[in-house]
Formats: C-alpha cells, structure tokens, sequence
C-alpha cells in the first residue's frame, strides 16, 4: 500500500428532454498495485492488515494492475482473493486492458495520483465514525485545527493539509492526513501523515504511546518500535522507506 | 425543570446499575425527587438493585408504546417516598424501544422530578444511544482497568455527538465516577492510578468509590448501599459523589488502604 489515487467521475448529462442531472463526485480512494510474485506481496498484505485490522472497511479501494501485468482470466480471482480479506474493489486500473467482463469491478481511466497541493473540496463521508469534534480549518494553510481531545474510535480524515491536535488521541481512534500531524498531548491511537502521497510528511507528538505510525503508506506499528521512544516526545518521518521515530 | 442525568460506561460490569442506586438513593434521601429508568430492555437489574422486583407490572416499553400510563409504572420505594422507579421490559430487547418513544417519556418525567437517572445498558448500540439521547449530564463509570477507560473514552466520544445536546451545539456536562478502586492493587501498580484515569480521559472527576464488599450484600439485598450500609467508605464516597452532582463542592479524599495489621496479617479484606 503505498499510494492513493483520486477517481475523477465526470458527469454525463445527455438527455435533451427531462435533464436528469448526473452531479460529479471526486473522492479519493487508496490504490493497492500487487506486485510478482502474487503469494508473497498477499502474505505481507495479510500482515500488515493484521496490524491494522478494519482499515479497508468501508474505503474505497482502487486495484492498480498496472505493476502485476496479469493476463485479463486471472484477475477475477485477484479480486476474489481481495474479497476474502474485506477489501472491496471499487475499480480497476489497468494500461493495456480494455474489457475485463460484466462481473468484475469497472476499468479506471483518467485517475490522477492525489498530492496534497491540490485543493479538492469535499471529504468523502464516513458512514461509521462518530462525528468529529469541532474543528476550524485555517484558510490558506488548509490546516486543520481540533482542540478537543480525540476519543476512541473517532477517525478524522483530512486530506489536503496538516492536522494540529491540542490534546489527547484516544487509543483506538485514527488520524489521517494529506500533510504532517501534530499532536500536543498524547499519541495513543493511529496516525497516518502523507496519506495521499506526501513522503515529506512527519508526525510529531508531545507524548508516543501510538498504537501505529505512518508516513506515505509506510508504517510502524507500536510492536517495532523501539521502547526508548515510548512516552516521549517524538517525530516520526520517512527515510528510504523506513520510519524513523527520533526524540524531539 | 429537572435535570436528566444518564449513567453509562461502555463496557459491562462497571457497576452502572449498582451505582445508578447508590446515587439516587443518596439524592433521594435529601429531599429531591429522583426517578431511575431503566434502559437495559432484555436485561433489566435495577428493579432487582432496588429491591422492586416483586411489584414491577407495567414498564418502561408499555409506557412508550401506550399500553400503560407512566404512573402506572412508576414504582415508588418503599424506604424513601421521593424515590421511584421506572423498570424495564424483560421480555422485550432494545428495538422495542423508539426516540420519539423515550421522548414521550423522558419529558414528563423531566417536569416532575428533580432528577430522571437513566441507568444505560453496557454497549454503544441503540440501547446506550437512546439512553444518552436527552441527557443534560452524563455520569461516566469507569474501574481503573484499561480496558474499561477505553470503552468510557468512546461513549465520550459519543455523548460529544450522538445526544440532543451535542447536536444543538451544546454540550453534556460529563463526571468520570471510578468504581472498585482498590488502594492496595493500586499502590502495587496492579490498576490504573486515579491520575492515569482522568489524563486518559481528560474529564472532571465525579468520585471515587472503594472496591467494597458492602456493594455487592447490598445489591444481593435489593437495597442500595447507600441506604443499606450509609456509613460504609464505599457508600459514603457515592453520599459524596451525589452532593458534587447536585452542585456541592465537597473536598475528595483517595481512598487509602485502611485495614490493620491484624487484618494484613490474616488476609482479611477491608469492608
């Protein structure tokens, strides 16, 4: 897992008489792009959503063939495979392919990459989570600002900047951010920075008894980490694919 | 206009039940008029608590669903005449159950009585959501267990959203009230330590109330402890939290480990 894509649906309004409007919706789903040998990159998806049980719930999920190159028969059992696990495809991305069959999700054309300089406007909804606490986002820095404490089993998604937290995140809540996380409390719970593909992104925090660090898709669960960086202040950041936590 | 007050916890076995007792028992005996409603529809304790068992005819699913006038069902206590009780359905579940229904309910209530006490079921489902729904204060219950400060921290998370109030832009006023707190496993870091607890949760503290034996004689007596055995620490410290929820300002004190040495030396629990 390492990057996200947007889908851009364009609206297709063609009917002359009665118009039915057709509303474009852009939302930002998470790419997954299988690599050969299949086996091996299933076995470190299946141990990596062990860590993170539930974090495909509910997302979408586009599959990115574009690495993989599978003959078109084989895909469907791909995307059975991804079923098993929870992980419903919503599309498949693929150069080179052009019908892939009625029951398989649809092809993708014209996704973009997510970066975070891009502005988009709407957050996609989240059926499950509790609503968010009060928040004001700062015009211009698009920095969002919570300065409540974040409780257990809240998930707030920021997409397109920095997430400040003046006080706790919870154990068992998350924070996902298109830039860095700053948290001036305790760290318990998850905290994903750069999640739409932004290497630069870090996570700062007063006090780290994260559950799981994660910067562009790499990650660091509370089980890696080494136990002098456990109730301290830290950072976290990506270097060659790896997270680093360093005391402040 | 009185003020609703729901008793929840998230996790089960806190001690929501026994303490929605204890502290309208405690209320209740200085005077104000307190009702308890039930809300664990399936699963209903508070009757048994409050030694009402016997006389339970109409219930809480009747009353919304027009089957019975709430003063049909309210049960008053036999020890206090400013007490009453509202129980829940047995054999029904929480579905039977509806907003409007419990607003139908709640709102009389509210009128007549000083405090409406709603004792939540454990989860965070409709059952616990519909009890927080109309809630102006929240008493959280918590043991000082990780587990249980977890479950407290997301039934914070959604009295901060899911009631009336938080979705008027208001907010419910939240205690922490800790439950079976032991001194000794606590000085030999077994439990959570008070501090821990509300850093965690960073909201204001009720009470805290003593891992007694009392509280579990007096639930097996249908009376509430601070009825049954008032000069008890653990029912003394639920006397207390009851004067903090009415407004009191009243000094908290840690429970200590107060058994004597004879006491340590054959084993003997502290009572």
């Amino acid at each position: 897992m390492n990057s996200v894509a947007p889908i851009q649906t364009d609206s297709a309004p063609s009917a002359q008489k009665k118009s039915i409007r057709f509303p474009a919706r852009s939302f930002l789903a998470f790419a997954l792009a299988p690599e050969a040998p299949l086996g091996e990159w299933l076995e470190s998806l299946d141990r990596w959503t062990e860590n993170s049980p539930g974090f495909f719930a509910g997302r979408p999920v586009v599959l990115d063939l574009n690495l993989l190159k599978p003959e078109v028969s084989e895909v469907g059992a791909l995307v059975a495979e991804l079923g098993e696990r929870g992980i419903r495809i919503y599309a498949i991305e693929a150069h080179g392919m052009d019908f892939l069959g009625p029951d398989l999700p649809p092809l993708l054309k014209g996704a973009r990459p997510a970066t975070v300089e891009k502005p988009e406007a709407e957050t996609p909804a989240q059926p499950d989570a509790a609503a968010p606490p009060k928040a004001e986002v700062l015009a211009g820095a698009n920095t969002l600002v919570i300065d409540q404490p974040i409780r257990s089993g809240q998930s707030i998604y920021h997409p397109e900047g920095d997430v400040i937290v003046i006080g706790s995140v919870a154990s068992g809540s998350e924070i996902i951010a298109g830039g860095s996380i700053h948290i001036y409390g305790t760290l318990r719970g998850r905290a994903f920075a750069g999640a739409t593909g932004n290497e630069q992104a870090r996570i700062f925090c007063r006090k780290n008894e994260a559950e799981l660090l994660a910067v562009d898709g790499w990650y660091r669960s509370a089980e890696d980490m080494d136990s002098s960086a456990y109730g301290r202040p830290v950072q976290a950041f990506l270097e060659d694919g790896v997270i680093w936590v360093a005391a402040l | 206009m009185g003020k609703v007050v729901v008793v929840t916890s998230g996790k089960g076995g806190v001690g929501k039940t026994t303490s929605t007792a204890a502290l309208g028992a405690a209320l209740a005996q200085t005077g104000l008029k307190v009702v308890l409603i039930d809300f664990d529809v399936g699963l209903r304790n508070l009757d048994l608590i409050m030694g009402a068992e016997r006389r339970v005819v109409f219930d809480l699913v009747n009353v919304t669903q027009g089957q019975a006038k709430l003063s049909q069902a309210l049960i008053r206590d036999k020890r206090i005449d400013t007490l009453f009780l509202l129980p829940a359905s047995q054999t029904r579940d929480k579905d039977a159950l509806t907003e409007e229904g419990v607003a139908s309910v709640i709102a009389p209530l509210k009128a007549k009585f000083d405090y409406v006490l709603c004792d939540s079921p454990a989860g965070i489902e409709r059952g616990a959501q519909l009890a927080m729904r109309f809630a102006d204060d929240a008493v959280i219950v918590t043991n000082p267990e990780v587990s249980s400060v977890r479950d407290s921290d997301r039934i914070i998370g959604l009295l901060d959203s899911k009631t009336l109030r938080a979705e008027r832009g208001e907010s419910v006023n939240k205690h922490i009230l800790v439950t079976r707190y032991d001194a000794g496993r606590a000085a030999r870091g077994e439990m959570l330590t008070i501090e821990d607890v509300l850093e965690i949760l960073s909201t204001p503290l009720l009470g805290i109330i003593p891992e007694s034996q009392a509280v579990l004689r007096a639930s097996n007596l249908g009376s509430p402890v601070t009825l049954n055995e008032p000069n008890n620490a653990a029912a003394r410290a639920y006397i207390e939290a009851a004067r903090r929820l009415h407004g009191e300002t009243v000094p908290m004190a840690l429970p200590t480990d107060r058994r004597g040495f004879l006491d340590r030396l054959l084993g003997r629990k502290a009572a």
